[in-house]
């Protein structure tokens, strides 16, 4: 893996993302290049599948650097974000300590609560210097998680240091790059958002969703993708519980052209549309002459 | 310049007004004690009392101690002392509130109610606040409809509100800290411990499970038949909606908004004001389908994700109740943990659910409650306080 330099300009990132296949909107690159220059997190919040996740991904092989992701959920406290203590190896050293006839309790304790029995969670490894350049750090879905935690966050972004009391503290030489996403269950705390970059990834529009159709699915007929993102730009504007995202457009296009479908017809369209929409209400919605109606649209050329 | 120069009757006087403005700010509300008169007395005598601002910031640094109490303070200022042409003497009575002039902002009605109360001296004002209601009093105010209260009794009812607390409804979290009687093994503190003792093992130490009160999504209904409630509602959405609880407001007449925010000041009075800016259609029409239909779409997941309990305060009188009303109400009951309709027309004896929005709406809640009244809301708290149920269908079939 060799470190590539960071992008110089907005042009240079958005060339450097496509290069990777993801067909960002100029906003983004613009928010991402600042986010790289300015060294603060970027806080990426909009509907699932938009591509947030996407980004890390794709920086960190683009630039050459580790990513390092946590996945964020209720009740995700320091012993699995952080560090913990491998309890059972050090029970084991104590026992051999004693076997071996090892009364110093000093010497034990800083022998036992040394690096070799840590075992690093992501926030920890991502503050350790890498050979390759500070790491990404991918900070997924931030809303699943609790306050608590993200005051704790908070505090690990403003200084990026962690301090561990057995231990003592830990400090990146180089902060990492920080991405954190949200799919908005809760609103994050405005601390938080305060310290980054904030960007709301939307649905792009036809054309690049076109484009993006194009490269994320190689073998698609030009006449069957742009039927298919006609299609979905018109759920979109229809008033679904849950509108399809770029990943369920993406997902659609695969398996239509898993089936070999040439054109969109309505047993296809009917047979799988749940690539598309995941709710009940909302398939129920797509029956009939609403199908008829969309169908239409996005196959008349 | 000092206060040398007036006559001593008037230097008296200034001090007696000292200590009635004192006490006014004591009637609205304000923590000023006697030790802070005398301050206030004393640090004037080294300024000069001829010039209104002076006096305003001075006696402003002695008497406000919180932030949130500077609004009421200045208002009390300006009411207590009169405009400036009169103002070397220092000398007036308390103007009374002049019903002609335009609406006062929201603290001037505490500060004004606290000003126009008779003067008193401190032994007859101590006894006052010693008096309580007596206990027939009481269980009046406590049955009466809102609807019918005079202005006392809503200040009364309102009062009564405000010291309202909500008990923890406690959701246990997935997050522990150490407690003795907790059922997961806390290794790394028992091992931490037994290096006292060279390695053995001899306190076990233990974690058990944080309990954190349920978040509330409360839906008010503020259309033209709700008026008479809405205010006290928020009043107790704002008592109960205290920093380290999650409460989230919504209004809704014709649209809908969220006031969460506004309401998140500590006066009161101050966040009802900001919450009627920031609405725009105040007792307008109802359209509870279409409101629903917004926060499902915009906000349900936003702030139901955490086994949130709704309180949906509404009459449920929809001009237009058809199958999405139905249709809204089902989604918001099963995207949320409890669903809670309070309706305040359950106070007639002979209610039933004849209006068609109401027998829309009413398959989908957990609860059915009547809200008039102050029994009603302590009865409310009871019920937000009990032990959260797993979240369950309710017990009513649907007809669907």
């Amino acid at each position: 893996m060799t470190s590539a330099a960071l992008p110089a300009s907005v042009d240079a990132m958005l060339e450097l993302l496509t290069s990777r296949g993801y067909l960002a909107e100029r906003a983004l690159a613009t928010v991402t290049y600042l986010s790289l220059r300015m060294g603060r997190p970027l806080f990426l919040e909009g509907e699932a599948g938009v591509g947030k996740t996407e980004i890390a991904k794709v920086l960190s092989a683009a630039l050459g650097r580790k990513l390092i992701r946590l996945q964020c959920y209720e009740g995700l406290d320091v012993s699995s974000a952080v560090y913990e203590w491998n309890s059972a190896a050090q029970m084991i050293a104590i026992r051999m300590a004693e076997a071996a006839g090892d009364t110093d309790r000093d010497q034990l304790s800083s022998d036992i609560f040394a690096d070799r029995y840590m075992i690093k969670r992501p926030l920890l490894q991502a503050l350790e210097p890498d050979v390759a350049g500070p790491p990404v750090l991918l900070i997924d879905e931030l809303d699943r998680a609790d306050e608590a935690f993200e005051a704790y966050l908070l505090e690990i972004l403003s200084d990026f240091q962690v301090t561990i009391p057995e231990f003592g503290t830990v400090k990146a030489p180089h902060p990492p790059i920080v991405i954190i996403t949200s799919n908005r269950t809760r609103e994050i705390h405005d601390a938080l958002k305060r310290r980054c970059l904030y960007h709301w990834v939307d649905y792009p529009a036809a054309d690049r969703e076109l484009a993006i159709v194009k490269t994320r699915v190689p073998g698609i007929s030009a006449k069957l993708s742009q039927q298919v993102v006609r299609f979905v730009q018109a759920l979109r504007n229809q008033d679904f519980y849950k509108s399809p995202g770029v990943a369920e457009t993406i997902d659609w296009a695969t398996a239509l052209s898993e089936l070999d479908a040439r054109s969109l017809t309505p047993q296809v369209v009917g047979d799988t549309l749940g690539a598309l929409l995941k709710y009940q209400d909302d398939i129920t919605r797509m029956q009939g002459d609403t199908l008829q109606k969309v169908l239409k649209d996005a196959t008349s050329d | 310049m000092a206060i040398n120069h007036l006559a001593p009757e008037l230097t008296e006087q200034f001090a007696d007004n000292i200590v009635g403005f004192a006490r006014a700010l004591r009637a609205a509300g304000l923590p000023v004690g006697p030790g802070a008169v005398i301050d206030g007395v004393n640090a004037l005598q080294v300024i000069d009392i001829g010039s209104r601002a002076d006096v305003f910031t001075t006696l402003e640094a002695i008497f406000v101690k919180r932030h949130e109490h500077a609004l009421i303070f200045r208002q009390a200022f300006n009411l207590f002392f009169r405009a400036s042409e009169e103002w070397k003497h220092m000398l007036d009575s308390v103007p009374l509130p002049d019903g002609a002039k335009k609406k006062p902002p929201a603290a001037s009605r505490r500060v004004q109610e606290a000003l126009s109360q008779p003067r008193m001296t401190e032994t007859q004002q101590h006894q006052e606040q010693d008096l309580r209601l007596s206990v027939s009093d009481k269980e009046i105010l406590q049955k009466k409809d809102f609807a019918q209260m005079s202005a006392a009794e809503i200040t009364e009812a309102l009062h009564a509100i405000e010291r309202m607390r909500l008990p923890q409804a406690e959701l246990l979290t997935r997050r522990h800290r150490p407690d003795p009687r907790g059922l997961r093994l806390d290794l790394r503190r028992t091992l931490r411990a037994s290096l006292h003792t060279g390695g053995d093992i001899i306190d076990i130490h233990r974690l058990g499970r944080i309990e954190k009160p349920a978040p509330i999504v409360a839906l008010l209904d503020i259309s033209g038949s709700m008026s008479e409630y809405t205010r006290l509602f928020l009043h107790f959405l704002h008592a109960i909606g205290d920093a380290r609880k999650r409460v989230s407001v919504f209004l809704f007449g014709t649209r809908l908004t969220n006031v969460t925010r506004a309401l998140r000041q500590r006066d009161p009075d101050e966040a009802l004001a900001t919450c009627s800016a920031a609405v725009e259609d105040w007792a307008g029409g109802t359209r509870i389908s279409a409101s629903l239909h917004n926060f499902n779409k915009l906000w349900a997941r936003r702030v139901l994700s955490q086994g949130a309990i709704v309180l949906l305060i509404s009459d449920g009188l929809e001009r237009e109740a058809d199958s999405k009303l139905a249709f809204e109400m089902d989604r918001l009951h099963r995207s949320c943990r409890r669903l809670i309709w309070l309706n305040p027309l359950l106070r007639f004896g002979g209610f039933e659910a004849k209006a068609q929005g109401i027998k829309m709406m009413l398959p989908h809640v957990d609860e059915f409650r009547p809200v008039h009244n102050l029994s009603s809301i302590h009865e409310l708290i009871s019920t937000l306080s009990r032990p959260l149920p797993p979240h369950h269908r309710s017990l009513i079939r649907s007809a669907a």
